[in-house]
Parts: C-alpha cells; structure tokens; sequence
C-alpha cells in the first residue's frame, strides 16, 4: 500500500494534472484506502492545483467516493424497487444478524461497511448487492452467508462477470 | 399463457459481431453524407429514453466547425429496472466500438470516450481488452481513432447527457442550462455526440443491412426494434428484442398473466399503467398508432395484486430525492415535498385532498425543473396517485 | 455590434440584439421578471427558477435569466401557468427555509421576503423540511455568521467566493435533499482559507450570511457613564451610508453622518481619513527608504514590489496563499488600527482621559476589519486598539433604532485632534485612491514640485479596471534623493481577489516588474466592501466612486503632508516617519496560514 502522497503523485502521472483528471484520481484513492481523508483531498488539492474546497464539494457529490473512514469491504444492498420487491429486507436483516451492524455501520474489526445504494443493473436477478467492485445477484439469506464467509476466510467467492 | 405470439422478437443486436471489422472498413469508405442520410431515413431515435432521431443528431454535430468535437457513449445505465446496456458491452462490445468509431468518421471527431457506471466497473476489464484489438486494427487501417472509458462513482444524474459532461470535465454532476445543445457545446465546451449504448448498437445494424431493414420493423414514428428489459413479478425476467409500437396487453399475454395489476414503462421516469389501460398503451415515441403511446427507455417492471402502489411511489421519490442533483429548487424541495406528503396522507397527517396540492406541484416541477429528471417525475407520480389514489389513502 | 432580431414580451414587439436574455430583453420594456440566483456581478446559474416565463410553442417554462432570445420569440411572463408556477417555486422555497423572519438580521431586507410579500404568500401548505435537518449556526468567526437554515441554496455566496474573490472557500457539497453549501468538510468559516472579505454576505439574498452585529455592544458602551466612548468613519461610508437611509447611490452624506453619530451619543466623532493621511506618511517613507536601500545602498535583500496592507482581507489572502512573500507588505498598520492604537495613548494624554475608560468603535464599509480589530497583535496601546467595528449597515441600523430623521440633520464637523484629513485621505475609499495619494505626497517629497497631473487628479490610476498600472518618471529630484534622478516609478493596483490573484500569480512567477503594488480584496476597493448596503452591483459601485473623487476635489487639503493634524502630531508626539514610537504603535507583524 502506497504511502496516500505517492499514490497521488502516480495517479496524477497517470491521468494528468488537469482539473478534468480529478474524478479518476479520486476513484484511485478510494480504490486503495477505501475512502478520502482530509489529508487525501488536500494533497489531491496541491498536485493538481484546483482549491480544496472545490475537491470536497465534486468528491461528495459522488455516493461511491466515501469521505467517512469505511471497512476492508463495502457492501452495498440495492434498494431500488424490484430489488425491494424481491426480498431485500430479508437480506439486510441476514446481514444484520449475521455481521452485527446496521446500514450505515462498520464492523469492530474494520473488515465490512454495510450500505445501501440505488439500481445495480441486474433487476432480472433481484435482490443484488456489491461487495467493492464484485456483483453478487438472485441473493438468499443461505448465499448471503456463504458469500460473507467466504470474504472473512479471505478466500473470497466471485461474483457476476462477463461471458 | 397465450400462444398468439402478436409480440414480434428480432435479434439484431446480439447476433454475433464477427463482422465487425468489415463493416467498419466499408462504413469509413462511404461519405459523412451517405452514412447521415442512411441513418435519417432509418427513422432511428435515440433508445436511452428521450428519443432524439440519431441521424438528425449526427448532422447537426458534423456541420459544425471546430478543432476539436467528441463522440461518447452513454452506459451510464441506471434508470430502475434497464440492464439491457450492461448486457450489450458485456456480449457484443465491438459493435459499440465500432458505431463509435464510424460516428467520429461522420463528424469529424478524434476521439470517443464511453462514460461507463461505477457499479459495472466489474466489464472494465474485459471491455479495456476489446478496446485494445480494436485500436490496434484501426491503426493498421490507417484510421486516427482513440477510445477510452471514464467510470463513473455513483450518480444516476450522470446519465442526463450535459451532467454527464460536467463529470467528465471533473467536476459535480450538475446540469447545464440548454441551449447550448451538446450538438453545439457538449464536453469541454466542444461539439459533442452523445448516444446511448443501445442506440449505437443499432446504428451498426443500420450500417451494416442499410435503413430498409430496420425502418421495415416497428411502426410509423417508432421504427426498428427495442431492447425491453423485463423484470418483477413477471415468470420471464430478461432481456428482449421486440419491434416497436406492440400494445401493452400484448406485452403482458407474454411476460405477465392474469395478476398483473400494473406495468411500470420506462423506469421511475416512466410512466405505471393500471390493467385497465393496457389495450390503449402502446409502446413507442411521439405519435399515435392505439391511443397513448409512451417514449421509453424500455425498462418494463411488471406488479401484481399484492404489490402495493403505495410502497413503489414511495420507493420511486425515496430514489429521486436521493439522486437529485440538488440545484434547482422545484426537483430538489419538490421531491422532498411529494415523499413526505404522500407520507402524510398515509398516515392520516395530511386529507386527502392534499394529493391534489402534490399532483399540482408535480406539474409544476414538470413544467419548470432545469433537467429531465426533475421534469420526469411527475410521470409516474400523476400515473400512480391518478389510477391509485384509494391506495395512497387507505 | 451584434446582429438585432425581433421578439415580442407580452404582446409588446421588442429588437434586441441577438444572444441577449429573456431578463433583459423583457427590461428593455419596462417588464421586471423576478429573480432570486442572478446577479449582475456572476455568471448565470439558472438554478433558482423564480425567473421561468412562457415561451410560446414550447411545453416547457424558460428561465428568463439562462435563455438567449431567438428571432421570432413569443414570450408571455404573466399567464396563469406562469404565476402558478412561481408561487410553487417561492412556496417551495419558503418549506426548506427557516421563516421565523421577526427574529432574523435580515427582516426587511430580504429577497425571498420580499418576494413572498409580492406573490401574497398567505399560507403554506407544504411540510416544513427545516426540523428534518440538524442545522447549526456557525458563528465561530468574529467577522461572518453562517445560518444554513436559511440557506435557499442559490449558490450566489459559492459563485462570488469563486469567480469574484477567487478564494473557493464555499461550495456546494453532497446531493439530492442532502445538498447544502459549505466549505472543506463543513468546517467553521473561521477555520477555513476564508478571508472575511463579506463579498458573500453583500450577495446571500437571505439572511444565510450575515455580518457579526456588534449594534448591543456598542449601545452599552454608550448608555455607560463611565465610558468615553470615540468613534472613527472610513471614508467609503460617507458615500454609502445614505443608500440605507433613503438617498440614491452615489450620495455623500459626510456631514449628516457626524451630526448622526453626535446624536447616537459618542462621545468624540473623529475620521479614518486622519489615519489614511498618517498611513501615507509613514508608507510613503517606508517606500522611500526601500528605495533607498535598494538603489544607493545596493541593498539585495530589499523586497520589492512592496504592497499595501491596509485591506485585511487581502492580508489573510497572502497569508493563506502566498505566506513566502509576507516580507514585501508594507509594515504598515490600516488606518483603522492606526486611529485604534493611537487613540488610547496620544488622543487619551491629549484629553487627559484614562485609557481603561476608552472604547474605541469603528464604522467600516468591511467585515474583515471585524477580524483585522481581533487580531491577538493588536494591542499595542495596552489594550484592545479597536474594540468594535460597525458595518456602514449596523450603523444606518442603530440610527433608525435612534429614531433620527436622517434626511433633516444638519451638517456636522469631526471633532479635533483625529478629525482632519485631506482628500488624499477620502481617496482611500475607492481601488487607486491609497495609490494616488501615496503618489501625490512621495513624488513631492522627492522632487519638492506637485505630481504633474491637472489638478492633482492622477487619472491613470483610477477607474475600475481589474489591474491598473502607472508610471512616473522622478526627473531632477532633491539633492537627498538624488539617487532617484531618472528613475521610473512602476506602480500597480488590482481590486476585487481575483485580480489580486492574477497579480500575485505574476509575482509569484517574477514577472512583476512593479515597485508598488496597491491591493483592495474588494470589487471597487473598499466603497465596494463587504459591509456596504445590499444591493451592490457596478453601476452602483461605480456612483459611489464619483462621489468619493467628488469629496476629494472639494476638500481644502488635497496632500497627506498638508494635514495640520499630522504635522501635529508628529511635531507632538511621534516625532517622524518611521520613529520609535511610530514602529511601536503604528507598524505590526504578520502570520503565515496553511490552507
């Protein structure tokens, strides 16, 4: 793991310095520390030379880029109407029981934030979630539990991908 | 479960795309003109929902000058219950590339970029891949194009196509005033053609068979065919290419049955219409064939008799008020106002007379909200509450 | 010249020239469309929506403010779509805003106010939305109160910190029902890069921003016996206060002024304008000897440009954005903290007044001065060198309050001692003026003739330019200054942060071929500052400018040097320019902020 002022001086390498290279150098920083800190936006804010201010004010635009401390995994439920429809109650409340916290919350140990976010694409096979950046579809209580096992053996199941 | 098959099902979009480069090669061969005429008289309109004719967008763009123009793709796919574009990068991305491509031919642009959500960051990967092959043929046709993908973070606003430049050029999602058009001043203040994802899979169709073939499908003002993304209390939840212009009791012989109470078109955007209107519904833009017809992004969410028209509204302006961009007044206190009324009402807090109060507003946010998604939510407010009502009450 | 096209407002067949808005096609015909986020200082937003018109043809409302007229355009700005609209918008407006209006600062001089007031607003039906959120009041700041739950989210406050001020210390964050304006993870505005300049509070249409009232404070001092209780007026107020007593802009209302706060009940009614002159002395010297340092005694380690310091928003700019070039300010303390240290120790040993007794007050067209009279450095006179400062606002408040008639008062004089100035001193007001009289008393200095401008009005410097710059050639100077013959004085003046910024980009860069630099954060210099009545705007700021040149070319002195109250109080107690005791009281330090 990149100390955060190197991490950004190789994002801005890689993307430029431009005020228009500042939203994948803000997913960079999320990628790795999982959130932005002060410190983050205010050395994003020097490399690039745009105001702090304006940095905060794109980055909480953003329900991805996260400005409050999150756990090692990310789990966000969709919430969105068919999701809804098909059990996602059911499925928080198995994450709930299972890990202990509510939306919003984070586990003692730092490994899961519990969140919930708006129409993942895959209302076909409702209830989804995402775990970071991995799709997990046609949930059941029985697969939440295989699945949130699985990330706290670090042998983690995969999810949807492409054909 | 009927057997008349009035629904009329193509396969265009996925059918394979090895031929990808041929009909590359032979597209940069014909003229700017040729490739715009061809896609007018396809009668081609935009499928992400708001159903500009394609081919008029394309002209407008290419007459302009400038040292710089742009074409981008929208996969910023997040209306509730649309996954077709997920699908369509996922299984043929190299017709995207290449309508891409070709539209840089017509309009005199450089570079194409696909604007591609956070959530489905799971088909970078893949999609970098194809885009690599893809350069690489082009530069040994000796054609100067360049693709790239800008990921979103999680902003449905994002997908109105001037919010999505606002993102890309690094700064909030919010709206722009139009005019200026993007046809005129798109990213980085440069003429832009945006498309949607399914759009410009078609315009390869068109490309590749000629106009004919598409504008013989479909219905006058709605020609060609759609993806409908089928989901919710429906036995056949996927992904379907259907000609356009079929009515909705058609559509619920096949996905639904006899306890389909209703069927959301088009998204939280769209509009809900009750059982008792399927037969005047069609499906398709501007223009009458049976009775109303409803522009779409072809999200279609099927309800049945235990689903309670209370808890989607609800759902619906939960959604809205989150994703709002927040800058104009009536979207951002209007939603607040439609979600919490509705609320009251329920609860007994508010009469029931106040529903009224709530459907003008939402005219009123119709009327004067600065983009489409303020502009769009009275569509399934006054759909809901107007064929609802007792279930907003009781 | 544009091309023209036709358009008709109401049935009424209008030409405009083509891009010009629906607003001002419709003003052009005397048809006022509301508006709540335009401001003529800021790009368009088009984000409140109040201004939406009919256009016909189109389903759809325009804003007025975003839309360019097209040839041939209907437009209709009161059908009954249109007002039905509009009263949506403001009751909208009104759910999500904290209308306790008889308890708020801005009662009566508010825009959303006053809008309600004209659309009759009689009843609100919509749910109040302000106890969903847990607003608090951020009033951390000796300078600037922030309210979000009157905060109408127009963004006129994050457009001005940005375009005009270039200091971005306000933004809008978050989305959707949870968007709101605030600065770098919703700290305290005192804990921000903010510069206090008010420029934000100038343009909040509500009562979101406002200044720190001192009106209570400064009342007790006065109903105290035991207190002498003395006040200093800047010299941009006596052309701005009379905007909030009934005159129009560009009035100069000086002597009303005095004879006002006579009535109010100070005890001693004394000018700014005294401590402008006595800044020119001392940074006219300060200038001279840089010079000196630098060109007869090669002296390398001379700054130059040298820059002004009387602005104290500026002075919180450079120590935020430039802190390497804080040894080229001028060591200069403002006139107002010249007048406050001066006034417990010379003014209170002249009158034989205990200082512990003295309450010094100031009225300042600034709210940054608020800050600048906080600051821990100021207390060279033994105590608090200013304990107050009013904005010209607080105090047209304090005079309605009095129940004075402002318009019936008699012309009054300042009181001795601290009272007298010249019109190199009411020049201060306006972006050039503390140039200008630098100019009018150096060049004399040096060369023993008059600056060879007609009537001493050195017009190069003036005006409202962004960055303005002059040049005068010193020929056949004094035989002290001689090492000046044939030496071109470079000079500069940027107002309005923005171009200040511009300016110290170039320093920054060495490009700044200059040897003095005047800043004002300001739009206008102070006669356009942030405690200046609302609305402010160019036409109006450009009025009170006239004025200000108007009171200068009618006053007796026009030079710095030429003020008898200066020569006294050299000859009485400081001695000379840049003297010990001068140093002591009227010179300061500066600190270098992070960002």
């Amino acid at each position: 793991m990149k100390p955060i002022t190197e991490l950004v001086k190789d994002l801005a390498d890689r993307h430029g310095r431009e005020r228009r290279s500042l939203l994948p150098i803000l997913q960079g920083v999320v990628e790795q520390e999982k959130y932005l800190s002060e410190f983050s936006m205010l050395t994003i804010s020097r490399e690039l030379n745009i105001p702090v201010t304006e940095v905060y004010g794109t980055a909480t635009f953003y329900s991805f880029l996260e400005c409050k401390k999150m756990g090692k995994y990310i789990i966000r439920i969709c919430k969105t109407i068919t999701c809804s429809m098909k059990g996602e109650k059911q499925i928080l409340l198995a994450i709930e029981d299972m890990l202990k916290i509510k939306v919003g919350e984070t586990t003692q140990d730092g490994k899961f934030t519990l969140l919930e976010t708006n129409c993942l694409g895959f209302c076909h096979k409702a209830p989804a979630m995402l775990i970071n950046n991995e799709v997990y579809t046609e949930l059941t209580p029985e697969k939440i539990r295989e699945i949130l096992t699985s990330y706290l053996n670090d042998k983690i199941i995969g999810g949807e991908h492409v054909n | 479960m009927s057997t008349s098959h009035i629904l009329k099902r193509a396969d265009f979009i996925f059918k394979n795309e090895n031929d990808w480069e041929e009909v590359l090669t032979k597209s940069l061969a014909r003229t700017p003109n040729e490739l715009i005429n061809e896609l007018i008289s396809s009668e081609l309109k935009g499928r992400g929902g708001a159903g500009f004719p394609t081919g008029l967008k394309w002209k407008l763009t290419s007459e302009l000058k400038s040292d710089e123009k742009y074409v981008i793709c929208n996969a910023d796919e997040g209306e509730p219950g649309t996954f077709k574009d997920r699908e369509i990068l996922s299984r043929v991305p190299f017709k995207v590339l290449t309508a891409i491509a070709i539209c840089g031919h017509v309009i005199g642009a450089k570079k194409g970029y696909i604007y591609l959500r956070g959530e489905y960051f799971f088909l970078q990967q893949e999609l970098k891949k194809a885009i690599s092959e893809f350069e690489f043929f082009c530069k040994e046709i000796k054609y100067d194009f360049k693709i790239s993908i800008f990921m979103g973070s999680g902003a449905y606003i994002c997908g109105e196509e001037t919010a999505l430049f606002e993102s890309m050029e690094g700064k909030r999602g919010e709206p722009r005033n139009k005019p200026p058009y993007p046809t005129a001043y798109g990213y980085m203040g440069k003429p832009t053609v945006i498309n949607n994802v399914e759009t410009l899979s078609h315009t390869y169709t068109i490309f590749n068979y000629g106009s004919k073939r598409f504008y013989d499908l479909g219905v006058q003002f709605s020609r060609g065919t759609k993806l409908f993304s089928v989901s919710g209390d429906t036995p056949k939840p996927g992904i379907y290419e259907l000609e356009l212009g079929m009515s909705l009791t058609d559509f619920v012989e096949e996905f639904g049955d006899d306890d389909t109470k209703a069927v959301q078109v088009g998204g939280a955007a769209g509009f809900l219409v009750p059982r008792k209107k399927f037969a005047e519904t069609s499906i398709g833009y501007e223009g009458k064939l049976v009775g109303i017809s409803l522009p779409t992004g072809g999200s279609m969410m099927l309800f049945n008799s235990s689903r309670s028209m209370f808890n989607v509204l609800d759902n619906y302006l939960n959604f809205f008020a989150e994703e709002s961009c927040g800058q104009c007044t009536p979207c951002r206190v209007g939603c607040q106002q439609l979600l919490k009324g509705i609320k009251a009402v329920k609860r007994g807090e508010k009469p029931a007379a106040y529903l009224d109060k709530l459907l003008s507003l939402a005219e009123t946010m119709q009327l004067t909200a600065k983009c489409g998604l303020g502009q769009s939510v009275a569509n399934s407010f006054s759909s809901i509450v107007e064929n609802f009502r007792e279930e907003m009450i009781y | 010249m544009g091309k023209k096209i036709k358009i008709t407002v109401n049935g009424q067949p209008v030409e405009v020239e083509k891009g010009t808005s629906i607003l001002d096609a419709a003003n052009q015909i005397g048809v006022i469309i509301p508006t709540l986020c335009y401001h003529k200082d800021l790009c368009v937003a088009g984000n409140c929506r109040v201004c939406v018109v009919e256009v016909v043809g189109q389903k759809r409302l325009a804003p007025a403010c975003a839309t360019p007229c097209e040839d041939g355009m209907d437009i209709l700005t009161n059908t009954h779509k249109v007002r039905n609209s509009r009263k949506h918008i403001i009751e909208l407006l009104l759910s999500e805003h904290n209308a306790d209006c008889t308890s708020c600062y801005k009662n009566g001089n508010c825009e959303l106010q006053l809008l309600a007031s004209e659309y009759k607003i009689m009843s609100q039906d919509f749910i109040h939305l302000v106890p969903f959120r847990n607003y608090t009041i951020d009033d951390f700041s000796p300078s600037i109160i922030k309210d979000d739950s009157k905060c109408i989210r127009c963004q006129r406050c994050v457009r001005t910190c940005a375009e005009l001020q270039s200091v971005n210390a306000l933004t809008m964050a978050h989305k959707g029902e949870y968007a709101m304006i605030t600065t770098f993870f919703e700290k305290s505005m005192n804990d921000v890069i903010c510069t206090n300049c008010g420029q934000c509070v100038n343009h909040c249409p509500t009562g979101a921003l406002v200044e720190k009232n001192y009106i209570e404070e400064v009342w007790s001092a006065i109903s105290d016996k035991d207190k002498y209780v003395v006040i200093q007026t800047a010299p941009a107020v006596r052309v701005g206060l009379g905007e909030e007593l009934g005159f129009d802009p560009g009035s100069r209302s000086t002597g009303k002024m005095v004879a006002a706060l006579k009535r109010l009940g100070f005890d001693s009614v004394m000018d700014t304008d005294f401590t402008a002159d006595l800044t020119i002395m001392e940074e006219g010297t300060e200038l001279l000897t840089r010079l000196k340092k630098a060109l007869a005694e090669n002296d390398k380690t001379v700054k130059f440009p040298m820059t002004t310091s009387c602005s104290p928003g500026w002075i919180k700019f450079i120590e935020h954005l430039y802190p390497e070039f804080l040894d080229h300010l001028s060591s200069c303390k403002s006139p107002q903290q010249m007048f406050g240290a001066l006034v417990k120790t010379y003014y209170a040993k002249a009158r034989k007044l205990d200082p512990a007794k003295i309450v010094s007050v100031s009225v300042m067209p600034c709210t940054a001065k608020k800050f600048e009279a906080a600051r821990p450095e100021m207390h060279d006179s033994g105590y608090r060198d200013v304990d107050y400062v009013l904005t010209t606002r607080e105090l047209a408040i304090m005079i309605k309050q009095a129940g004075i008639d402002f318009k019936k008062l008699e012309d009054m004089h300042f009181d001795r001692l601290m009272g007298e100035s010249t019109g190199a001193g009411v020049i201060f007001g306006a972006t050039g003026g503390v140039m200008e009289a630098a100019l009018r008393t150096a060049y004399e200095l040096v060369t023993g003739r008059e600056v060879p401008f007609e009537n001493l009005d050195i017009t190069p410097v003036r005006g409202m330019e962004g960055v303005r710059e002059a040049k005068i050639k010193i020929e056949n100077p004094l035989k002290e200054w001689s090492f000046l013959d044939g030496v071109e004085l470079k000079c500069a003046v940027a107002h309005g942060l923005t171009n200040v910024k511009y300016m110290m980009d170039k320093v920054r860069a060495g490009k700044a071929d200059y040897h003095f630099i005047e800043f004002m954060a300001c739009p206008g210099g102070c006669l356009g500052g942030g405690g200046q009545p609302i609305p402010t705007n160019p036409e109006i700021r450009q009025r009170r400018a006239e004025a200000i040149y108007a009171e200068d070319a009618g006053m007796p002195f026009r030079k710095s040097h030429e003020n008898p109250e200066i020569i006294k109080i050299y000859k009485d107690f400081l001695g000379h320019p840049l003297s010990e005791m001068s140093h002591h009281l009227l010179h300061t330090k500066y600190t270098a902020r992070g960002m």
